[in-house]
Parts: structure tokens; C-alpha cells; sequence
């Protein structure tokens, strides 16, 4: 077998091994139970101390959602004006600039929505003040407040009745010391071991060997690179993200960071199961989530690995693979599957230029993020696919006559209404952000912008099309890869995809958690004959389904515009 | 609701001391026994600093093995991709032009012999590698500028070339810059 799918192979096992049994732990961690990091309760108890947190405290899931927006403004306030004057701020050994107030309010909102959509370029657009003391630390606390609302979700359903749902801020708090910031330090070691940078200096420059005069950007990437990955944020400490060399410096680099994107989302998935001592429901779950990205997969790294068409017939050797946009050290196959995990994970950071890809690539990875709720991202992930649930159940109580149910409480109107809501508000921005795109490029190319309409596009016909798409698409799934050709940094795109950001993260977390809060709320039916149950294979493929069918439905029209159609005129 | 405004603030300052501070002076502390000593590691030619092992530069000169096109000309201080569509007619124009560029330094070559990665721009614009078989297709060239037998400089690709992952995952491929560094060694 070749070397290079050996890898990918490799990758995804061990993807497995860690995930699986990590799963298990967060079960038990969140759940108070005895586990070998108990040695950080002290740590944690001083944390508390110092915030004026009563931990044992407990919250109803609408005080837990108060928490959590309360914080997340407060982080909202103080980065944009932190960004706004970076310059004036210590750190900044390269004199970069402060970010204007319309980038300022797009590059908060997507790191603090867990996004990172990064219409600045890391070597420029930030110092090292701002790198650390707001993205890197967003990048630490958006993947703790996803974590912890799924967390809430969990405990909804361990107990039969209950509006006891435990503290936001535990939740919250041990997400990072005994989850993140442990891992990051492990990551941030192998990477700093095979030349990821560590250190504080600035831009060096040297002679290359030609004689050409080079200045280098450098600096302590490896620990923002960790987390950058393990949180599913994915913004990059460089511009390109993890095709710089110096973020992502050989295969091995690689694989550690592919692996340490999926492992959180996967692992949220058996801590569902085994909290709620139901663990055949996380394996059916897990199953349907894994047939998800296999069906993304496998044809990408067919398209990718079968090379471009257009360059085939110039005639050279296409020996494993498109090259456009690619690495050598990773090579298409383990481009493809980066590309795929980090378009279901919501990881949105890159090793490739997507914009690059193949048309039917871009396609998948588009398909990848419509629906975003295979694996997903962190504790987002299994937010989303809850959703879904609750149609799915919806849906089958219809279809044999009963009162759905779900965990022994019944599903009403109102959260079914609440389950359409979300699961149509996602297709809903997406669509209205493009749409309101194309008419302005359409409409308005001269307009007076930093970058007018008519440049915005790095490509011609239907791959142009394809570019804003993604853009809105990445935003709405709170992703934040780009078809990066796009021309985004202006006030348009920044204010668009700004507020599609925060439609796209606050809904969403909000309604699960308020399904759960509400389900737990009511009187538990115990389990019998009739009652439909939710952890069987049937039941899986039925949300399988629903997943598809509404993502076909809504998102068929629009990437037969962009994508297909710049397939076919391709192979014609 | 003003309890939750107080504790954000609080945790908010507790979490950057740990994540901000700790965090980061903890992984540069631990960089600080890398090879690079967390500065990134170097590459010397008589002791003199001629670049860094993972940043590709740019090679022209014909005595030189070449790296691959960059879409930002090798600039390290602001990386970047492309961004071309694979339908994009003014980026495919540029391709069979850069064939036509390696055809000309390499008259022995047929175009089946030209790998794709010598013709597209990578990812970052400072891919330091090239593929086994973009190497080999410049050996002749090289050999033939620097008075060389095709032999020793074939021998030098040889060693320059990097195998997969412990043998067994991903694909295999040769540093330019040490390639080239110890070329300029070889002829003293």
C-alpha cells in the first residue's frame, strides 16, 4: 500500500485510540468523579477564590446561559478595543498596527465565537500582545464555553427530573485545567521539538545562499498552534496557518495536529454516552458521525489524489496528486484528509489552500460545513447533532403514531419548535450572506470600499461564486477556513460575516441547551414497550437522514452554482 | 445578573495570568531545549548563516537545484498561497509557461518527466522541499553547470532525500537549501 495512505490511516487509528478513552475520562471528570487529575483541584479552588465563584452553587439552564453570555460580552468589549490599539500596547517587536474598527469587530467576534475567520494576516495584522492576550486566550476560553454548554446538555439528561444543572463556571473552568491546557502543553512540546518557533524574538533577517537579502516572521507560534487545534479554533499564528512551514514544520507535525483536532469532538461524544450511563446511545451516535465524514472523505482524496484535469492535459506527471496550493511534506493524501477534518470539525484551520482545491474538494468541504455536525467542534459539535435528535424523534413519532419522546420526557411543540429554528437558521444566514454578496458584486462593483466589489474575486465565473459561499459558509458554521483568494478584509465582508458569526454560535448553543433544560424539566416516563428508542441503528440513520435531507434541500441550489458547475464545465 | 458581570471579569483576569502567561513562558521555556532552541533551526555554509532548514528560498541561479514557484517569491515575513481555482484560464496559462521555462533550462526532459510540483505554487510560498522525482529531473542541469558527473551530484540527491515517516507513512521528499548547501560544500 502507499506510504501516504498508510499515513492517513494511521492517523485516523490513532485519532481512535486517544478520543475513545479520553471520552471516558471527561465522563467521569465532569461528573465529580475520582479521576488521576485531581491533583489540579487545588489550582482549581484557587481559581475560584480569586473570581468570588462559590462552586458547589448550582444553576438552571437558563442561569448557566446568563453566565455564559455575560463572560462571552466581556470579551467581546475588551478585544476589540484591545485590537483597535494594539499598537499602543507592549509586545509588538515587528511595529505592527492597530486593526481598523470594522476588522476589529470581525476579528473578535470570530475568535470569541471560536471561528477564527482571520481576515488580518498574523505576521501583520497582530502584535504579540494581542496574538497571546486575546486570540491565543479566546482560543483557551471559546472552546471551554462550548465544552461546558454541552456539559449542561449531559447533565439534563443523567437525572430523571431535574433543574439542578450544576455550575457554569466549574464546568467552564475545569474544561481548560483539566482538559485543554494540559493537552496544549503536550502538543506545544512536539511541536517545538520539530521546529515549530517558542521564543519571543521578533522578524530576523539573513543572506540566503543566492545572495537574496530574507527577513523571517517568527515567534512563539507552538503554544498557539496547540490550542489553536485542540480547541477546534483553527486561526493561525501565521497567515497561511498550518501550511507555514514554521507552524506545521514535517508529517509528523502534521498528524499530531489532525489528531488533536478531532480527539475533543470525539471524545464529547462517548462523554455524552457514559454520563448519562447510556453507552450504546454514544456508539450509534459515533457510528452516524463517522459514516458522515467517511462519505466527505473518501471522495475527496479521490479528487485530490486523481490530479487536475486541466493540468493533465499540459501534459506533466501528475504522480500522487494536485499540487496547487499543497505542501511536499504532506503530499494530497494527507491534504485531503486535513481538509475533510477540519471542514467537520469546525477547526476551520488549513494545510492547503482550499481555494486551490478541485472543484468537487470545494464542494465537499462546503457539504462538510453545511451540515457540521459530524464529530464538530468542540462541545458545539455534539450540540448541533442533539438538534437534529430532537427532528429525528419528532419526525419518527409521526411516523408510527406516538408521542415522541426522548430519555423518558416528552418532546412538545416547543422544542421541536425550537429544534426547526436552529436547524433552519444555519442554511437561513448562509444563504441570505451570499446571496446579499453576489448582489453586491453584482450591483455595486465600484463601490468606495478598501477593496471595491469588482477585485473581490481571485477567480473568474463560477469558482468567484464559489469563494463567497464558503466565506459565509465558514462563517455561519463558525469554522473560519476561507476560499482565502476572496478579497474579505472591507468593511462589507467584515460586518457580513460578523454578524453571521454571532447568529451562528449563540443560537445554536442556546437552543439545545434550553431543549435539554426544558426536557428535564418535566416529568420522567419510564421506559416501555411503546416507547421509541433513540440508541438503535434504525434510530441513527433516521437522524442521518433528516441531517441530509435538510442540508440537500436547503444547499443543493447553490453549490449546483458554484462548484458543480464549475466541475462540469471542467470535464466537458 | 451583576454577580455574573463581577465573576467574568474576575475569572477573566485569573485565566490570562494562567493561559497568557504560564502557559507561554512555560512551552518557551521547554523550546528552549529544541534543536533551534525555539528561534527556528538554521542552516550554516562555513559557519556562516544561510537560512532556515524550514523556510524555502528562492533558487534561480542555473548551478542550483530549484524550489518549488511561490506565489509570494519566497517572502518570509508574509506568507502566502496562490489561491487559483483549478478552472482559472490566466492561472493555467501560468503553469504551461512555467513548462515551458523548465523545458527550455532542461532540453533532455520530456513533459511526462516534469512532476506537478515543480509547476504549482505551494501552500505557504516558502515550501522548503521538493518532491524525489523534481530532484532527480534537475540533475543533469546541475551537474552540467557545476562540471560535475551526473553521478556525484545523483549521489548527493540521494542523501538529501528524506523517506517517509519511519518508513512507512507519507510521501517522501528533498530539503532544497541543504540540498543546495551541500552541493556548495562539495566543490571546495
Amino acid at each position: 500500500m502507499n506510504t501516504e495512505l498508510l499515513g492517513i490511516i494511521a492517523t485516523y487509528a490513532l485519532t481512535l485510540l486517544i478520543g475513545i478513552p479520553l471520552g471516558i475520562y471527561l465522563a467521569k471528570m465532569f461528573a465529580g468523579e475520582k479521576v488521576w487529575t485531581d491533583f489540579l483541584k487545588p489550582l482549581e479552588k484557587g481559581i475560584y477564590k480569586l473570581s468570588g465563584i462559590n462552586p458547589e452553587e448550582s444553576m438552571n439552564w437558563k442561569q448557566h446561559m446568563k453566565a455564559l453570555l455575560m463572560i462571552n460580552m466581556v470579551w467581546l468589549v475588551y478585544g476589540f478595543f484591545a485590537l483597535i490599539y494594539q499598537d499602543k500596547l507592549p509586545l509588538n517587536p515587528d511595529g505592527n498596527l492597530g486593526q481598523s474598527p470594522d476588522l476589529a469587530f470581525n476579528s473578535i467576534i470570530s475568535f470569541v465565537v471560536n471561528c477564527n475567520l482571520q481576515h488580518y494576516s498574523g505576521e501583520t495584522g497582530a502584535t504579540y500582545f494581542t496574538q497571546h492576550f486575546v486570540f491565543m486566550f479566546l482560543q483557551f476560553v471559546s472552546a471551554a464555553t462550548g465544552i461546558a454548554a454541552a456539559v449542561v446538555l449531559f447533565k439534563a439528561f443523567r437525572d430523571k427530573t431535574t433543574t439542578n444543572l450544576g455550575n457554569f463556571w466549574v464546568f467552564f473552568t475545569r474544561s481548560i485545567t483539566r482538559l485543554l491546557l494540559p493537552l496544549s502543553i503536550v502538543v506545544a512540546t512536539i511541536l517545538a521539538f520539530n521546529g515549530t518557533t517558542t521564543s519571543y524574538e521578533g522578524k530576523d533577517q539573513f543572506v540566503s545562499l543566492q545572495g537574496d537579502t530574507v527577513n523571517v516572521s517568527r515567534g512563539p507560534a507552538a503554544g498557539f498552534v496547540a490550542i489553536k487545534h485542540l480547541g477546534t479554533n483553527g486561526g493561525g499564528w501565521f497567515g497561511v496557518n498550518g501550511a507555514h512551514p514554521l507552524e506545521n514544520p514535517n508529517y509528523l507535525t502534521n498528524m499530531v495536529e489532525v489528531i488533536s483536532q478531532v480527539i475533543i469532538p470525539i471524545a464529547m461524544v462517548f462523554a455524552f454516552g457514559y454520563f448519562i450511563r447510556r453507552r450504546k446511545m454514544a456508539w450509534v451516535i459515533f457510528g452516524i458521525m463517522t459514516l458522515g465524514m467517511m462519505l466527505l472523505l473518501v471522495p475527496t482524496v479521490i479528487s485530490e489524489t486523481g490530479g487536475s484535469p486541466n493540468i493533465a492535459k499540459m501534459g506533466v506527471s501528475q504522480l500522487t496528486g494536485a499540487m496547487e496550493g499543497k505542501e511536499v511534506r504532506f503530499g494530497p493524501t494527507a491534504t485531503a484528509y486535513w481538509s475533510t477534518v477540519t471542514t467537520i470539525i469546525s477547526t476551520g484551520s488549513i494545510n492547503s489552500m482550499h481555494d486551490s482545491a478541485m472543484p468537487l474538494t470545494g464542494m465537499y468541504q462546503l457539504i462538510a460545513m453545511m451540515m457540521n455536525c459530524f464529530y464538530g467542534g468542540c462541545g458545539v459539535g455534539i450540540l448541533n447533532y442533539f438538534i437534529f435528535i430532537i427532528i429525528a424523534v419528532f419526525i419518527s413519532g409521526l411516523m408510527v403514531g406516538r408521542t415522541p419522546e426522548f430519555l423518558g420526557h416528552k418532546v412538545e411543540a416547543r422544542e421541536v419548535k425550537i429544534a426547526s429554528i436552529i436547524a433552519l437558521l444555519h442554511p437561513f444566514i448562509i444563504l441570505v450572506g451570499t446571496a446579499l454578496a453576489a448582489y453586491t458584486v453584482t450591483n455595486f462593483p465600484d463601490a468606495d470600499w478598501v477593496v471595491k466589489p469588482a477585485n473581490w474575486l481571485n477567480n473568474p465565473g463560477f469558482h468567484g461564486f464559489s469563494e463567497m459561499l464558503y466565506e459565509t459558509t465558514s462563517a455561519a458554521a463558525n469554522n473560519g477556513s476561507g476560499f482565502e483568494g476572496l478579497g474579505d478584509n472591507n468593511i462589507f465582508w467584515n460586518v457580513m460575516t460578523g454578524f453571521v458569526l454571532l447568529l451562528g454560535r449563540f443560537l445554536p448553543i442556546i437552543g439545545p441547551v434550553a431543549i435539554a433544560g426544558l426536557l428535564a424539566s418535566k416529568k420522567y416516563i419510564p421506559e416501555s414497550a411503546g416507547t421509541l428508542k433513540t440508541d438503535t441503528l434504525t434510530f441513527g440513520v433516521m437522524t442521518f437522514v433528516v441531517i441530509v435531507i435538510i442540508a440537500a434541500l436547503a444547499f443543493f441550489p447553490a453549490l449546483t452554482l458554484g462548484p458543480l458547475a464549475e466541475h462540469f464545465s471542467m470535464i466537458k | 445578573m451583576k454577580k455574573y458581570i463581577i465573576q467574568s471579569l474576575r475569572l477573566t483576569g485569573v485565566l490570562m495570568v494562567l493561559l497568557c502567561i504560564i502557559y507561554p513562558v512555560t512551552v518557551a521555556f521547554i523550546g528552549k531545549f529544541s534543536p533551534g532552541e525555539g528561534s527556528g533551526e538554521k542552516v550554516t555554509k562555513n559557519g556562516k548563516v544561510v537560512g532556515y532548514a524550514l523556510i524555502g528560498q528562492s533558487f534561480t541561479k542555473p548551478e542550483y537545484f530549484w524550489g518549488r514557484p511561490s506565489a509570494v517569491a519566497y517572502n518570509a515575513a508574509g506568507s502566502g498561497g496562490s489561491n487559483k481555482g483549478a478552472t482559472n484560464a490566466d492561472y493555467l496559462k501560468q503553469v504551461s509557461e512555467r513548462i515551458d521555462t523548465l523545458l527550455k533550462y532542461h532540453p533532455y526532459l520530456k513533459k511526462a518527466d516534469i512532476p506537478a510540483d515543480m509547476v504549482t505554487a505551494s501552500g505557504s510560498g516558502l515550501d522548503p522541499d521538493i518532491s524525489e522525482t523534481a530532484a532527480i529531473m534537475q540533475i543533469k542541469r546541475v551537474a552540467a553547470y557545476r562540471k560535475l558527473s551526473d553521478r556525484v551530484v545523483a549521489e548527493l540527491v540521494v542523501k538529501n532525500t528524506e523517506g517517509p515517516l519511519f518508513g512507512l507513512f507519507g510521501p517522501s521528499k528533498v530539503n532544497v537549501l541543504k540540498l543546495n548547501v551541500a552541493l556548495d560544500e562539495l566543490k571546495k
